[in-house]
């Protein structure tokens, strides 16, 4: 007797977090059948840690997501209960967003989307192994027997692999919030040849509002007037009531209490195996290792509009329960603080990023793909970026077109995604603005003209708004070469002016163009020499400005990105023998056997593979084309 | 590695030869030659256009205005060349003085030196060499990359070295910073952090600046010249040996007494090898002239093919001053009036007619530069030994640290007109990545990793 239920879909999603959702949205978005598997229906799309989207470089990766037709941006603009630009005071290329969300309210307009979008099933299951033949996927079982039969599969499990809490010597097997852990599904890609690895990340306590005293606080309010994060929106579609967060400090005596316990700690005392991030680590990390410091940040931020939970920012921690308490109530405004939820750290099992192509598929197994935290990575932003381009690239992969790739001088997407596939990661991977090396072409305020076009021709942007985008680019292009043809005459009215902004008056004709570049002044603060100016949106006259005034590192950027193409447009062959090219170095031998560059471009990135390797490389990949020729 | 802008190399050897050959292949060789020379003997604007390829001209290598040498040019148009691409070829004089001095007018107008086997690299890329050249240029360039990877960091002074890697940590430590702050605005603030820094930026520049000097000829070790420091006791012998022993610029080997046993150190100063002879008695007493007697004195201003004669003008003028200037009459020499930062006293009138004279001292450094000048003109004239990878190992440095001086004027350019702070750190990662080239350090996840080791980064 055969009791198996089996389906039939295009593609399966397996976990419904950040990765997740964008990829099964855009899939069913393009047409396709798709199934997407969750532990518990309630947590879609939630936030276990930080309740905020955005921030330095993750910002411009939301931003980018919503330019290419993802949700996250959408999403956030409906959710957010305070929004900031950060780094307004530096150049525009780290100019970057952050949002505090309502995290109820985050995961249900996510879910809302989800069960709205044709084509796509949402259905609560553990998938206990993945179905292959001959290297190629064919689809999922879940714990309950059931098959699901798949053209590609989209691997986002976060951080739910044989996930294990530690709080002290509290050791649960479970994910975030008690959530069911998937303790089958690793030993399952083990057995498919995949490398498993452990890294470890935490979260800090969560606290009653009601028990905090504010007054000993400095509080920090959104800005008043508010970007958007999806290029759909406008200000005046999204603005609404913000909600403070506060800001507090620890102090010698915090350093203290976690000092005298660090033998209790389980990241001290090696319970914890995992590699943690070194971007954020738990606070007993930092005392620990920055002990000239006396005193850390603490950000006390709300978890939602209709809850009394504050999430501790800047103290994470896996310090027992007891320590926890004494801990955190040593810090001002929080000496009679109620926990909540305690903090915890979570171990899971990951990948090693190394295994996949830059498509996001693995190299061994076609039409299996992964994204978010499975990869190696750590955050919603980074998560959702990649489910987007897995979900992408599972299409074209069905359709037997040619990957898209986003590179590094399209998007901090690619930069991401090219760092883990290239370089792979020893700890979970966070954005950062200094990892872009084209981030003065990458501002969080061009995402459109980055990728719009790209989101177009795949499908996931529609008529309308690639209409409006094209608008946009004329009125930007109108308005700059506007601006160049705007010429000023000195005069006394004039010169007041400059000298009220501290610039140097003028005694002869000179550029509007000349005048906006003088770092003194601005678009807006040149309007009264600028008669025939139109009134514009702020979002073009951004963009006309950051053209003007940093036009010399600009162009020198992108005579970088010609090269960086140059060599990226130079293929290695799939099939390249790397063992039989005499002249590379035995660790460049190995490295290039590993990852597998596609190009020289990519080749040349990879540790370990000097120079002068990369030349013998391009030497050799020549002499077989020639070879090619002769033939 | 950059396949599409010009490259530059003298690709004859650099020995003795009777002319020597400077190479340059890319889209822009015609340019560069249109900014360097100037044919005929009426001086007229070159343009490659309007000859045929495979043509030489006569005329002459001009660099601001002045004269260079006479010279003629062959331009090769792509793909007729041997790199396929536009090439020229200046034939100029003997003497690598000059072909250096053309190369460096020629990378500085707009070409890049060429890395070792680039030229043959081109050419086989570009398709002129056959399939079974490629294993051997693939040889070539391992082996040559390694070469020169090898020599340039071995060449490096223990000193220079450690100077290079201090400084690049320091650029790294504010790049760090500021990187830190930009990434996580609320546990850093730059406030006015570079405003800050500019002065210790403008210090690096002027450090860089002393540095590159010192490579302009290059190290080479030659034959060397016979020399011999003389003066009364206490003028001052002893502190400027210790002087230019310690300065960076001079490498100082120790000669042990096998075959030329009057040889005590060899330095070179701008690739001008002096073997100094018997400074035993300098070192011992500062006394020379009175423990050993003028006889030896005599002998030893005979055995020298250079006399560096000191005077210390803080004392008068005396008469064993006298009888010592009148032993150099007739020698190779070179007048150190020393102690120029006390107070003067000694009449240096009748000293100063002397063909070569500097004012000097040990404490400020004063003269060195000019004394190190003066050894060019006297000895590298032209006729020296050259060993080729050394001095390509010093141009290469040298247009590194160039480089790099550039990036962070731009960097003090920027922190004065008040560019934001993600540009700046966008130029002295620029000026880390050049000094990295001398030291063989390449940037991989440097920076990442020094923000992390130095700041406490994250929530």
């Amino acid at each position: 007797m055969n009791n198996t239920l089996e389906y039939n879909y295009d593609v399966v999603v397996v976990g419904a977090g950040h990765a997740g959702c964008e990829a099964a949205l855009c899939v069913a978005r393009l047409g396709y059948k798709t199934i997407i598997f969750t532990v518990s229906i309630e947590s879609i799309a939630m936030m276990p840690c930080n309740p905020n989207i955005g921030g330095t470089s993750k910002g411009h990766l939301v931003r980018e997501i919503d330019a290419l037709g993802g949700q996250m941006g959408i999403n956030i603009d409906k959710t957010f209960i305070q929004s900031r630009m950060l780094n307004k005071s530096k150049g525009p290329a780290v100019h970057s967003l952050r949002a505090q969300a309502d995290k109820k309210n985050y995961s249900y307009q996510m879910r809302k989307t989800l069960e709205n979008t044709c084509g796509l099933d949402i259905k609560q299951a553990e998938i206990s192994s993945i179905i292959t033949e001959d290297n190629q996927i064919k689809g999922v079982r879940t714990t309950s027997g059931t098959i699901y039969y798949a053209k590609a599969v989209i691997l986002c499990t976060g951080v739910y692999l044989k996930a294990k809490c530690i709080s002290g010597s509290d050791i649960s097997y479970t994910g975030p919030n008690g959530l069911s852990a998937a303790n089958s599904l690793s030993q399952s890609l083990i057995d498919n040849g995949i490398e498993i690895r452990r890294f470890k990340t935490g979260t800090p306590a969560r606290v009653d509002k009601r028990t905090i005293d504010f007054s000993k606080m400095n509080e920090q309010k959104g800005d008043e007037t508010i970007t958007p994060f999806s290029f759909t929106n406008k200000e005046e579609d999204i603005k609404r009531e913000q909600i403070s967060c506060w800001l507090t400090y620890t102090n010698e005596r915090t350093h203290d209490i976690i000092k005298n316990n660090i033998d209790r700690s389980p990241l001290y005392s090696g319970v914890i195996e995992g590699t943690g991030p070194r971007y954020c680590p738990s606070i007993e990390d930092k005392v620990m290792r920055f002990s000239d410091k006396n005193r850390h940040q603490v950000f006390i931020e709300p978890e939602g509009e209709y809850t009394n939970e504050m999430y501790v920012g800047g103290m994470s921690t896996s310090l027992p329960e007891d320590v926890q308490y004494s801990m955190y109530r040593s810090v001002p405004g929080l000496e009679n603080v109620h926990i909540v939820r305690n903090g915890y750290a979570i171990e899971y099992d990951c990948i090693n990023p190394l295994q996949l192509k830059q498509s996001l598929e693995f190299k061994h197994i076609s039409g299996l793909f992964a994204a978010g935290q499975i990869n190696g990575s750590s955050g919603y932003e980074e998560a959702a970026a990649q489910g987007l381009m897995a979900g992408i690239n599972s299409v074209m992969y069905i359709r037997g077109d040619k990957p898209v790739i986003i590179d590094r001088s399209q998007g901090y997407m690619g930069v991401l995604i090219d760092d883990l596939v290239t370089k792979g990661t020893n700890e979970p991977y966070r954005m950062m603005t200094s990892r872009a090396e084209y981030r003065l072409l990458l501002r969080q305020d061009n995402a459109d003209q980055r990728l719009t076009p790209t989101g177009y021709k795949l499908g996931l942007i529609d008529e309308e708004r690639y209409r409006a985008y094209l608008n946009k680019m004329d009125m930007i292009r109108e308005e700059h070469n506007r601006i160049k043809e705007v010429h000023i005459s000195p005069s006394k009215e004039v010169n007041d002016i400059l000298e009220s902004y501290n610039t140097t008056p003028i005694t002869t004709g000179i550029s509007l163009e000349e005048l906006i570049r003088r770092p003194e002044l601005s678009y807006k603060k040149t309007a009264p020499f600028d008669k025939k100016r139109k009134i514009l949106d702020d979002d073009i006259t951004e963009q006309v400005e950051n053209m003007i005034k940093y036009e010399g590192y600009i162009a020198r950027q992108i005579r970088q990105v010609e090269q960086y193409r140059k060599m990226e447009r130079k293929l290695i062959p799939e099939d390249i023998d790397y063992n039989s090219i005499g002249n590379l170095r035995l660790e460049a031998v190995q490295k290039l056997n590993q990852v597998r560059p596609v190009s020289i471009g990519q080749a040349s990135r990879i540790s370990g593979v000097s120079p002068a390797d990369v030349t013998v490389l391009l030497v050799y990949v020549k002499s077989l084309q020639k070879e090619d020729k002769n033939i | 590695m950059n396949d599409s802008d010009t490259i530059a190399a003298i690709s004859t050897s650099l020995g003795n030869g009777g002319i020597h050959i400077i190479r340059i292949s890319g889209s822009d060789s015609f340019d560069i030659i249109k900014k360097v020379f100037r044919k005929g003997k009426l001086c007229r604007e070159f343009d490659a256009d309007l000859y045929d390829s495979h043509t030489i001209h006569y005329g002459y290598i001009y660099h601001e205005n002045k004269c260079i040498d006479e010279v003629m040019v062959s331009i090769f148009k792509a793909p007729d060349s041997y790199t396929r691409e536009d090439t020229a070829e200046i034939n100029c004089h003997g003497g690598s003085y000059v072909a250096k001095r053309i190369l460096k007018i020629v990378t500085d107008s707009g070409a890049r030196l060429s890395a070792p086997g680039e030229f043959t690299k081109r050419s086989f890329i570009n398709g002129r060499i056959d399939l079974s050249q490629a294993e051997a240029v693939m040889d070539i360039i391992r082996s040559q990359n390694e070469y020169s990877l090898m020599a340039s960091v071995n060449h490096l002074k223990g000193d220079i070295k450690e100077k290079i890697t201090n400084i690049r940590d320091a650029i790294l430590y504010h790049i760090a910073y500021i990187e830190a702050a930009l990434d996580d605005p609320e546990h850093y603030q730059l406030g006015n952090y570079v405003t800050d820094i500019k002065d210790k930026i403008n210090d690096t520049i002027n450090e860089l600046t002393l540095l590159n000097k010192s490579y302009d000829n290059g190290r080479i070790i030659n034959e060397g010249i016979t020399t011999a420091i003389i003066g009364k006791p206490n003028v001052g012998k002893s502190s400027f040996l210790n002087f230019i022993m310690k300065d960076d610029r001079a490498i100082v080997t120790d000669i042990p007494g096998t075959t030329r046993d009057i040889i005590e150190y060899s330095i070179n100063i701008n690739n001008i090898t002096l073997n100094l002879i018997d400074t035993a008695g300098i070192h011992d007493t500062d006394d020379h002239i009175e423990k050993i007697g003028i006889e030896k004195t005599l002998d030893v201003i005979k055995k020298a093919q250079l006399i560096i004669c000191m005077f210390d003008i803080s004392r008068e003028f005396d008469k064993e001053d006298e009888y010592i200037l009148s032993l150099i009459n007739d020698c190779n020499s070179i007048i150190l009036l020393n102690k120029s930062d006390s107070d003067k006293r000694m009449d240096t009138e009748n000293i100063k007619t002397h063909q070569r004279c500097i004012e000097f001292s040990t404490v400020s450094g004063e003269g060195y530069d000019e004394f190190a000048n003066m050894l060019e003109d006297m000895f590298l004239k032209g006729n020296i030994n050259i060993e080729n990878e050394t001095y390509i190992t010093n141009i290469r440095h040298t247009e590194s640290i160039d480089n790099s001086i550039k990036s962070l004027k731009l960097v003090v350019e920027n922190i004065e007109s008040g560019m934001p702070e993600d540009l700046i750190s966008i130029d002295m990662l620029d000026a880390y990545n050049y000094l990295g080239e001398i030291t063989g350090d390449t940037m991989s996840d440097d920076l990442i990793d020094k923000i992390f080791c130095e700041f406490c980064m994250g929530k």
